[in-house]
């Protein structure tokens, strides 16, 4: 068997600020093998993003990375120094962001960007970097026609698919999309997830997808990370996680997503807000508002295995399998 | 014919009869320059919303929806009387609106919930000021009565009355849509058009609030338009529904039956997009192409560059919203047998 | 947990996080009470005297004075003392720029925020006005309208207004414009808030906070313009008390010698914008998030 491509081992990325430190990301552990889908999801608040950023080495100021490992093709990339993670970064790994303006520069053509971006990890000539552009838009769908164009003429979808044509320029081992389809039309999204999963397919790429929707993980995901509060409280394969939930939170946003197979006349909804990762009180952050939370809940639960093959879960009270 | 108008035989609570608003981008002094130079494109008309009629009975919930540049938001505006439509007129219990005149007593029975919890509140005022301004501004209740009556609006929507000296700034975005909501309700309105109101909330957030304007559907009788990019909270939301493509209404009818069949190729498409929790990896293809802008429609059936089921037909005239069962209307040449 | 956490508070908690807004708002302060107290304190307006005492011209500071007393910092061309001088001197600088900024702010907020709800031509029109004047240098426009009002403490306060209501007007357009497309106004109309109740209530509060930190670094502006003005004689008339007066009065001293004529009142003019600066660098800073919504 060969070893995974990327192993996170107990992360932690706190961000220091006046009112506290803020615990973004709180002991996440998860592996991706080469090639796999993997879907990062929870709501705001949830530490999925940082989690994304962590991984590239992009969490800003006043955020750090505090603690664990991350071994990327046997690397511990937190080990590495800006320095040594630039070669890594737009070559072995990549990274496609919400806004696609913030891969994108606002007074560039985008066959220019393109080039650069060839350019700036390769030394071949430009008309060969030119060339590579080219085909790098056509296989994103972005036409000829709109070579020349500069980003603020593109429509939304259109950037997103630039932005993943350079993501993809190098052949990265891995891609980060941190809800890239968030602020797109549905028919959009539906073409940009589509798309994606060919490419990486064909590829070899393995992606991490991290979205509040639960349904792109359904339809994109072979294995699926719950996380809440900055932990992952729930982690398998997607059919297994989807269909017999162990954690009561995982249970509670698949009740909430309007149309799905429990919704009646009001949907099920989860009282309170998320806790705010500041001061959150010890024991398993979910116990304020789990129906099946007891006193034993104050305890800071662990993962551990549960039900079907490479599922775990981070609770006191497993929820039982559907019959 | 007007949607879903036969369903209930009495007067519609409000009634928009083929209105459309057009926004024309005015020129400024550089583009008067290069009219006289004869380097220009001409007038930029956007057409936000054509020739759509739109009936929604009392207590009924009718939801809208569509993606970007479809004019739902405008339609809403449109039925919420907020912007007088460039052709069409809207009737309120059968009577027009703009022969009557500005009526601030009738403006108050139709009000809006908005999608941006951040620029819905003014960040200047005060809860109590929010939401109590307007009745008492139009004597609704005596200045005297503001507290209390703000604390009882507070109460129906879920917030904490004993916060209403804080600032919208200090609620989280789904208390500043609950306060949003109080607002509306605190001038006792018949009718809501409630514009994405949970877009822009977590997935939680949203089932909270959506289980709220449920609950107050029911017990204060209201009557809604529900206007949402997302079919899956339309479904949820509304008994009947339009879906609306670049300014017209492509397809409407009773949820149910839309959901279960849905007629118009771009309906198909869009409920294809939204997606299901079944686990299984996506094997449909989905509709290609982009949505045109508003102020370059094309020819035809608006949706005819993207329709996998296109006919010659269809680039050539639009097809009308025609009636295909009853309370169910589709503007699509497949519904059409060739003569 | 907040006390009662409104913007101002929360503003000015922030504010006073910053060791240069503190400094600035005590230097600030300290000029403040200064030019306010002068006419308790000081014996006699040196401005007023009947006759220049041509006999104490000119002396370094911590000259005796004849009288006793102490010229601290020197006597300028015509025998004032420079402390008082220029004591009185930034009264008239503070008179000059506060209210010709806070008439020209008036003015350019209730035209910029009119056209922005008026729209269509009636705001072309008044923005193609602004523009056209904003177009020419406010020192051009301010002594052009001197030469035609003449000198005087009067004159420049209406020139000044008159060369800066302009920036107002377009700044108070373009927030008017986009606060006017924020949703709090569309609920303010569907409410059938009066239009009066609109723009007190909700449009002019809301476009106040930009174009006030645009007023206070307005008005060191302004202060140096009257500053200039006055030092090439076109300002304030003569007897009026004024710091370029004063570093005009000492400008061709200064090879002789006898700086201080010049270099007190100068530094008392640079002191004055830079607290002004400092705050109202802190105050934008302090505002920028909420700006940028």
């Amino acid at each position: 068997m060969t070893e995974p491509l990327l192993q996170v081992e107990g992360l932690c990325a706190h961000f220091f600020t006046p009112a506290g430190v803020l615990k973004a990301v709180d002991d996440v552990s998860f592996t991706l093998d080469r090639g796999e889908v993997l879907g990062l999801v929870g709501e705001s608040g949830s530490g999925k993003s940082t989690t994304g950023f962590s991984i590239m080495g992009l969490v800003d100021p006043p955020g750090r990375v505090v603690g664990g490992r991350i071994l990327f093709a046997g690397r511990d990339l937190c080990a590495l120094s800006a320095l040594e993670m630039r070669p890594l970064r737009g070559n072995r790994m990549a990274m496609i962001f919400e806004d696609p303006m913030r891969t994108l520069n606002p007074v560039l053509r985008i066959d220019t960007q393109v080039i650069e971006t060839v350019l700036a990890h390769e030394a071949i000539p430009r008309v060969a970097a030119l060339g590579r552009a080219r085909e790098a838009l056509a296989k994103v769908g972005v036409p000829e026609t709109r070579l020349k164009a500069y980003p603020h003429e593109l429509s939304g979808g259109t950037r997103q698919r630039v932005a993943i044509a350079i993501s993809l320029l190098n052949a990265p081992d891995l891609i980060i999309a941190d809800e890239p389809t968030r602020r797109l039309d549905v028919t959009v999204q539906g073409q940009i997830v589509y798309e994606l999963q060919q490419l990486a397919a064909e590829a070899g790429t393995a992606l991490i997808w991290i979205t509040d929707d639960l349904s792109v993980i359904a339809g994109l995901c072979d294995r699926v990370c719950v996380m809440y509060a900055g932990r992952v409280v729930e982690q398998g394969r997607t059919e297994d996680v989807l269909r017999a939930p162990g954690h009561p939170y995982t249970r509670a946003l698949i009740d909430a997503v309007p149309g799905s197979a429990s919704s009646g006349d009001k949907l099920k909804q989860i009282p309170g807000t998320t806790p705010s990762r500041i001061d959150l009180s010890p024991g398993c952050a979910f116990r304020p508002r789990c129906p099946y939370a007891t006193s034993e809940c104050a305890q800071n639960p662990q993962m551990r295995p549960h039900g079907a093959a490479g599922q775990s879960l981070r609770c006191f009270h497993p929820l039982p399998a559907p019959e | 014919m007007t949607a879903g108008s036969e369903r209930n035989h009495a007067t519609p609570l409000v009634e928009l009869k083929a209105v459309s608003k057009h926004f024309v981008r005015s020129r400024d002094l550089a583009s008067r320059f290069a009219r006289l130079a004869r380097r220009d494109r001409g007038a930029v008309i956007v057409r936000a919303v054509e020739e759509v009629d739109l009936a929604i009975g009392e207590g009924e919930s009718v939801g809208l929806v569509g993606e970007s540049g479809c004019g739902k938001s405008t339609l809403g505006r449109l039925a919420a009387g907020l912007l007088p439509p460039s052709a069409g007129e809207r009737l309120w219990r059968g009577e027009n609106c703009a022969a009557q005149g500005r009526d601030s007593a009738r403006q108050l029975k139709t009000q809006m919930v908005f999608d941006d919890p951040d620029a819905a509140l003014n960040p200047l005022l005060r809860v109590l000021d929010l939401v109590g301004e307007a009745p008492v501004a139009h004597r609704i209740i005596a200045s005297r009565q503001q507290i209390e009556y703000v604390g009882l609006q507070l109460n129906r929507v879920g917030v904490d009355p004993t916060l209403m000296r804080r600032f919208a700034h200090q609620f989280s975005r789904g208390q500043r849509t609950r306060i949003g909501i109080a607002r509306a309700l605190a001038v006792k309105p018949e009718f809501l058009v409630c514009d994405e109101p949970v877009a822009a909330l977590d997935v939680s957030t949203q089932a909270q609030i959506l289980n709220l304007i449920t609950d107050l559907r029911a017990a204060l009788d209201l009557t809604y338009l529900f206007i949402s990019r997302d079919l899956r909270v339309v479904r949820h939301m509304s008994d009947r529904v339009a879906i609306m493509y670049l300014g017209r209404v492509v397809e409407s009818g009773p949820t149910a039956e839309i959901f279960a069949s849905p007629n118009h190729p771009y309906t198909q498409a869009l409920l294809a997009a939204a997606g299901s929790l079944e686990p299984k990896k996506r094997a449909f293809v989905p509709v290609k192409g982009e949505i045109p802008s508003p102020a370059a429609p094309p020819a035809g059936c608006a949706f005819h560059p993207r329709c996998p089921y296109v006919m010659p037909r269809c680039r050539q005239a639009r097809p009308s919203l025609d009636p295909i069962s009853p309370g169910r209307w589709s503007a699509c040449y497949l519904n059409v047998a060739d003569g | 947990m907040a006390r009662d956490e409104t913007p101002f508070r929360r503003t000015r908690a922030a504010f006073f996080g910053g060791p240069s807004a503190v400094f600035g708002v005590v230097l600030l302060a300290m000029i403040l009470v200064c030019a306010l107290a002068v006419p308790l304190v000081s014996p006699q307006n040196p401005f007023t005297q009947p006759q220049p005492e041509v006999l104490e011209a000119r002396l370094p500071p911590a000259s005796p004075a004849n009288g006793g007393g102490t010229f601290w910092l020197g006597t300028d061309d015509q025998g004032r003392d420079l402390v008082w001088a220029i004591a009185y001197a930034l009264r008239t600088s503070l008179e000059v720029g506060v209210s010709s900024t806070l008439i020209a702010l008036a003015i350019g907020l209730a035209l910029g925020i009119g056209a922005a709800y008026l729209g269509g031509r009636s705001e072309r029109v008044l923005m193609g006005i602004a523009g056209l004047q904003l177009s020419f240098p406010a020192f051009l426009i301010a002594l052009s309208l001197l030469a035609l009002l003449g000198r005087g403490l009067g004159s420049v306060i209406a020139a000044l207004v008159v060369a800066q209501w302009a920036g107002y007007a377009h700044a108070a357009r373009d927030m008017a414009r986009t606060e006017l497309g924020k949703e709090y106004i569309e609920a303010a109309r569907c409410l059938a808030l009066s239009p009066a109740r609109l723009w007190w209530g909700h449009l002019v509060p809301n476009c106040l906070p930009a174009l006030g930190v645009a007023a206070v670094i307005q008005v060191a502006v302004a202060i140096a313009l009257e500053a200039t003005l006055s030092f090439l004689g076109l300002g304030v008339s003569t007897g009026e008390p004024s710091l370029g007066v004063l570093i005009a009065g000492g400008y061709h001293d200064l090879p002789s010698g006898a700086y201080w004529v010049s270099f007190f009142p100068g530094v008392a003019l640079v002191l004055t914008i830079v607290s002004i600066n400092l705050v109202a660098n802190r105050l934008r800073i302090v505002l920028a998030p909420r700006l940028q919504r």
